[in-house]
């Protein structure tokens, strides 16, 4: 590990801590004042700042410093982190996402921003109160973390660093002669306690200058009278060191409190004392566990009693108050609660639950996951092979296969389980988003998230933040409506939007409402009437009307507003989501707002599916996308209109899709009744009979990109590889079912343009 | 690799010919991924008539282009002698099925003569230049110019 | 024999950072991630010093020193702090809950063997 993993790993870290600091920030908005809230919200930036600081990465560690005194507020109390208040620390907390993304791309950031959130923070750790929607601060001259200016006075002038040095540097060393010095040492017994050392501290001494040293027994008391964790013996140490006052005293930086020190320079020191001591050298090597030979040049050949003595006096002291603590230990283990016990193991229970998580490359995973997609393939491919060779299906290659086939399957799901992740990281992002548009249009906003820890393939995570920022920018751009106009309706100024993910039936289901004035249909229709979308008099159901947003090159905003995009609607999100194997809707009532649900796959790497026939094309349909499966019988057959064919299933009459004409593959109407009709769950609801000619079997198959060398292929959601080494196209049930509603399937652009 | 960059640096390449009918193209050596043969493709529903179909080559998805019908040539009734030369047209990679490999080229730039102004769009489209080789005619034809990038429109 | 050096710190960042300082200066490492796996650790890996953040969920290192002084074991083991700034309040707390000495952060990979060689033996 060199610096530059630690470097990545300090990012790394930075993220977490930075989702950390947002929820915790979050919580307290909403009202928690868990003291640990509080408590993890201040680690995080303190955690930030330790880490920048190693780095020397001094933007982020000034701009954490602050926001963390400002924090260190609100956990002493000393500040009430009131709405206002968190209104600031959100911002700083974007602002230090920003200041890190800066410090590992080299990027810049807004400094008018920083700057006047410094002094925001600034402001409230000194106990002001914020300005409620205080306009941004004008642009300050003078950087928010400027180092201090090198003092000037106003004619320009700059002191010149000046120093003795540049004069006879060789002089020097010969009239320097290192002053002598006498320390008086005694310490108290909290400074064993504490871990320190008599003998550590004296032998630390010893390195900074030439010394001897006394030892001073007369306060010892006899057994009978003596304290085992007391402290009886001090010392009396003559050095001669360069390294001054300050350089003694830093030996003693850690004990200084539990002990007597007294310094002085030795001719202060001899008029003083009148203790005759015996000057020894101090030997070192007694202390080391391997003798260091040439280590130290100045140890005498011959050590003088005294100094053993002295050493061993420390050592003794050390040594009696190791004693006397593991025998007062014992005594107080008896009564010792069992509690306690009970309590370590219920800490250590709670860490086993936390789980234990490693760290792997993604670039492994996928590269896992890709093998055991081929894995998959080729076992199927095997399956096939093996059945076509071997008629008696009882052979025990048959069951070996079985049972290949049940550990590829598992092996599959727990590979695509490694790449499952909670959505909080993109939930987390939105709430930004709402913070920063909220700002902008001086709307209020309140964001609720629900369902953060439903988790999904990494890649749909990955690919969700785009389309859902921008629905968000929409929700509050164009669906929030201004705080005095909803107060005019009756409705609290602050708006919300609501952010909530779901597992539904083996998909993820992601719903963004806000509780804004609703789609104005009206609006929405003469809209569409002046693009050429609808004619005049077309007859649209309100369902019809709020689904024409969707369409290329909608807006409804009166002037393109450079938040919801420039000039990238609705249309746009939808075919991302669509390209990611999912669909969206909206629900619409005017007045209370808006709903868009979007549902997703779970995974992008395979599903279940149902392998059918169709003009002699092999294809699957996605199984979530089944209802049932019916054999139609003539009888239940009914023309409607001229080309309309309804199925009557259980006394309702449901619209038959013939999949081989909607795809192009035959030029007439397959016959019913030679064929299966798969009922299916359409996006807007209602079901359809999708006709194939016959059902070849289930299977879970590998999804395939179409797009990887090819195009989007219209009715055709992916491709994939089957048993017999070929091609088979998965159906868009959707786009299948929407081709039949008389939306024609829009011939794409083809390789040649 | 030595070679090529010799090659390339006294302007010289290599070319790879193949015969569509009785007439003779090439395209540079360094777009051949692989030349295999033909095997039935999966249809694509509404495609242009040039495109033949998908097939799988190693667990990627292969798109197949007639390439007679892309050169607004009779298409193509694919048999087992019909080759695939795989290739890499900007980001992706295109089977091009045409009647056989011909010939492997190495040529400089001056063999290549300019293209005679023809009034066709399509030729106008493919068309780099004609190279005359031992009295046969081979046209030189950049994939690029067949198939543009469609990355903004897959968005 | 190498000195064992028991370190808890609940950022990645730093317990890498301690990690390649000690292991460069001949340490044997152990780490923990907080207070109460710190305590955890300690019996099993039998330290000569202990280095110590404090602000740690839960357990933070206030907590941990007092823990580790009442083991009867460890009453006497060096425990050195990690500070991020010379915070004299945050120093006196540690030193009453038992601290031997502080190290301030971001540490110097000398100042911080000094330091745990000036309280081992």
């Amino acid at each position: 590990m060199d610096m530059n993993e630690i470097r990545e790993i300090f990012f790394q870290e930075c993220e977490e801590q930075l989702a950390e600091l947002e929820t915790g920030l979050l919580k307290l908005n909403d009202g928690d004042r868990d003291p640990e809230t509080v408590n993890a919200v201040f680690r995080a930036v303190h955690s930030i700042k330790g880490g920048a600081g190693a780095f020397a990465l001094d933007d982020l560690v000034a701009f954490a410093h602050v926001f963390e005194t400002t924090l260190d507020c609100v956990r002493s109390g000393k500040l009430e982190p009131s709405q206002d208040v968190l209104k600031v620390m959100l911002k700083s907390a974007d602002v230090l996402a920003d200041l890190t993304n800066a410090a590992r791309d080299g990027g810049t950031v807004d400094e008018s921003r920083s700057r006047a959130l410094v002094k925001e923070l600034e402001a409230l750790a000194n106990g002001e109160q914020p300005a409620a929607h205080a306009a941004p601060e004008p642009v300050a001259a003078k950087p928010a973390v400027a180092a201090a200016p090198a003092p000037t006075d106003s004619s320009g002038f700059q002191p010149i660093p000046f120093s003795f040095d540049d004069f006879g540097g060789e002089e020097e060393e010969v009239l320097m002669v290192a002053p002598t010095y006498t320390v008086t040492f005694k310490p108290r017994a909290e400074l064993f306690s504490k871990g320190n050392e008599a003998a550590l501290l004296l032998r630390d001494l010893s390195r900074i200058g030439e010394m001897s040293i006394h030892c001073h027994t007369g306060d010892v008391p006899t057994l009978d009278r003596m304290d085992p964790e007391g402290s009886y013996l001090s010392w009396t140490i003559s050095i001669k060191t360069e390294k001054g006052e300050e350089g003694i005293r830093s030996v003693f930086e850690f004990a200084e409190w539990d002990c007597e020190l007294d310094i002085k320079l030795a001719e202060e020191a001899e008029a003083d004392d009148e203790r005759p001591m015996i000057p020894v050298p101090f030997d070192l090597s007694l202390l080391e566990d391997e003798p260091a030979i040439g280590d130290e040049p100045h140890v005498g050949m011959h050590v003088e009693p005294v100094v053993a003595a002295a050493v061993a006096a420390a050592e003794t002291a050390t040594g009696v108050m190791q004693a006397a603590a593991a025998a007062s230990a014992r005594a107080e283990k008896k009564e010792a609660p069992a509690a306690s016990a009970a309590a370590q193991a219920n800490a250590a229970n709670a860490a086993n639950a936390a789980g234990q998580t490693i760290r792997v490359d993604l670039d492994r995973v996928d590269r896992l996951i890709n093998l055991v997609g081929e894995l998959v393939i080729n076992q199927a491919m095997l399956s096939q092979s093996v059945i076509e060779n071997d008629n008696n299906g009882t052979s025990s290659i048959n069951m070996g296969l079985e049972e290949l086939q049940q550990l590829t399957r598992e092996i599959q799901d727990s590979v695509m389980a490694i790449r499952a992740q909670p959505v909080k990281p993109v939930f987390q992002r939105m709430a930004r988003t709402v913070r920063e548009i909220a700002d902008i249009t001086g709307k209020s906003v309140r964001l609720i998230t629900e369902g953060e820890n439903t988790e999904v393939d990494k890649t749909v995570i990955d690919k969700l933040a785009e389309p859902l920022t921008h629905m968000i920018r929409n929700a509050v751009d164009h669906g929030l409506e201004m705080p005095e106009k909803r107060i005019a309706a009756g409705k609290n100024p602050e708006g919300t939007v609501r952010l909530t993910a779901k597992h539904r039936s083996g998909r993820i289901v992601i719903e963004l409402t806000d509780d804004g004035a609703g789609i104005n249909r009206e609006k929405v229709r003469q809209k569409a009437i002046d693009n050429d979308l609808i004619t005049a008099d077309a007859n649209l159901s309100d369902e019809e009307i709020d689904n024409l947003i969707f369409h290329a090159g909608f807006s409804t905003a009166d002037k393109v507003s450079d938040l919801s995009g420039r000039g990238v609607g609705m249309d746009v999100v939808k075919r991302s989501i669509q390209a990611l194997g999912g669909r969206i809707s909206i629900q619409s009532k005017p007045g209370q707002g808006s709903t868009f649900s979007m549902s997703l796959p779970l995974t992008l790497a395979v599903l279940d599916g149902m392998v059918v026939t169709v003009a002699g094309q092999t294809l699957v349909v996605p199984l979530t996308a089944i209802v049932e499966t019916l054999q139609p019988e003539a009888a239940a057959i009914h023309s409607f209109g001229a080309t309309q064919r309804l199925i009557s299933i259980r006394n309702s009459f449901c619209p038959l899709v013939d999949v081989g004409r909607i795809l192009n593959f035959r030029a007439q109407q397959a016959n019913p009744v030679e064929g299966v009709a798969l009922l299916v769950e359409s996006e807007g609801g209602g079901q359809r009979a999708l006709m194939v000619d016959a059902i070849q079997g289930q299977r879970q198959v590998v999804i395939k990109s179409l797009e990887a060398n090819y195009m989007h292929v219209p009715g055709i959601a992916a491709a994939t590889i089957l048993g017999d080494g070929r091609v088979a196209l998965i159906l868009d049930v959707d786009a299948v079912v929407g081709a039949s509603r008389g939306q024609s399937l829009r011939q794409e652009m083809s390789l040649a343009s | 690799m030595s070679y090529v960059v010799k090659n390339l640096s006294q302007g010289s390449r290599e070319l790879i010919a193949f015969r569509i009918g009785n007439q003779e193209f090439c395209v540079s050596i360094m777009s051949v991924r692989e030349i295999r043969g033909w095997t039935p493709a999966t249809k694509m529903p509404h495609s242009p008539a040039y495109m033949m179909g998908v097939l799988n080559l190693r667990g990627a998805v292969l798109p197949i282009v007639d390439l007679a019908a892309r050169l607004g040539m009779r298409p193509a009734e694919p048999t087992p002698r019909h080759v695939i030369i795989v290739a890499q047209v900007g980001r992706k990679i295109v089977g091009l099925l045409v009647d056989a490999v011909s010939d492997i080229l190495t040529v400089t730039d001056e063999n290549i003569q300019p293209v005679p102004e023809v009034s066709s769009e399509i030729e106008r489209q493919f068309a780099r230049g004609i190279l005359a080789i031992d009295k046969r005619m081979i046209c030189l034809v950049e994939l690029e110019g067949l198939f543009p990038d469609h990355e903004s429109e897959a968005a | 024999m190498k000195k064992k050096v028991l370190t808890v710190d609940d950022s990645r960042t730093i317990r890498n950072m301690l990690l390649v300082t000690l292991n460069n200066a001949g340490f044997e490492t152990i780490q923990a991630e907080d207070g109460v796996e710190g305590l955890e650790v300690l019996e099993e890996c039998n330290p000569d010093v202990i280095v110590t953040d404090i602000n740690m969920p839960r357990l933070d290192g206030f907590g941990f020193i007092e823990g580790v002084r009442r083991n009867e074991k460890y009453r006497a083991i060096p425990i050195l702090v990690l500070t991020t700034e010379s915070d004299a309040e945050k120093k006196n707390r540690a030193r009453q809950a038992g601290a031997t000495g502080w190290i301030v952060k971001p540490f110097d990979p000398t100042k911080l063997v000094d330091a745990i060689e000036r309280v081992t033996a």
